[in-house]
């Protein structure tokens, strides 16, 4: 499952609502990305996300879709905010559940790993006044890469 | 052929629009003929695409390179590397 929103999300909810009454899960990975506030030259007031609302779902549909035909998940969710967020506020929640942990944590990493490369987001952050892009990091595109097709990553 | 044009984070800054539906001109072929064409429009178009090796495009809401074709797209999006998550 997959949504996108403006509003904050509760992560125990959100979590009780995936897996709650369910007695097949062995293993249940959550992770929550937030602003980082940063410091000295890098130190941010605010930060707001834009997205292209409809490519946005179809990305993280499709990148869900891939993690779930890759490992055995029971049960999984993506929540990814967009607009107005200050330092510390919620951005985005990964939750993957699983019989046994290996799935689940594996699951996890490249769900956050292929949807930072691939989901229409883009942030711009406020620092003193003065607005900014942030520029995509090379290192997102190989942590990417390092979950490419066992037959090509042993190239 | 009419498409619908779409332009984000700083594409759309520099454009001043943020989508726009156009009559595709008929010798525009692939993605990079299409900036191509929209560079030469006016200054705030030159300058939006001026690096456009590094603009990212998706036709139909389905990421693409700048090779792919653009002869039955009803939506074309042009922005930069994504930094959501």
């Amino acid at each position: 499952m997959i949504r996108v929103q403006e509003a904050d999300f509760d992560i125990a909810a959100e979590l009780a609502r995936l897996t709650g009454g369910r007695t097949d899960l062995g293993a249940i990975v959550t992770f929550t990305g937030t602003v980082r506030q940063g410091a000295g030259d890098d130190k941010i007031d605010e930060m707001t996300l834009e997205h292209y609302p409809g490519m946005t779902e179809g990305e993280l549909e499709r990148v869900e879709a891939e993690a779930r035909s890759r490992w055995p998940l029971a049960a999984s969710l993506v929540i990814h905010r967009y607009g107005r967020l200050a330092p510390g506020d919620n951005i985005v929640l990964v939750i993957t559940a699983s019989a046994h942990r290996k799935a689940a944590f594996e699951a996890a990493e490249f769900l956050m790993d292929y949807l930072k490369t691939s989901a229409p987001f883009w942030k711009r952050e406020v620092s003193g006044g003065n607005a900014r892009w942030v520029e995509a990091r090379a290192s997102d595109d190989a942590d990417a890469r390092r979950w490419a097709a066992p037959d090509k990553a042993a190239e | 052929m009419t498409v619908k044009l779409l332009y984000f984070a700083w594409v759309r800054e520099q454009t001043g629009i943020s989508e726009e539906t156009i009559e595709l001109p008929g010798e525009i072929d692939t993605v990079s003929d299409l900036m191509t064409w929209l560079k030469a429009r006016g200054p705030e178009f030159a300058a939006a695409f001026d690096k456009s090796d590094v603009i990212r495009a998706a036709v139909d809401q389905t990421h693409v390179a700048h090779d792919a074709q653009v002869a039955d797209a009803n939506e074309i999006a042009f922005f930069p590397p994504v930094t959501g998550g």
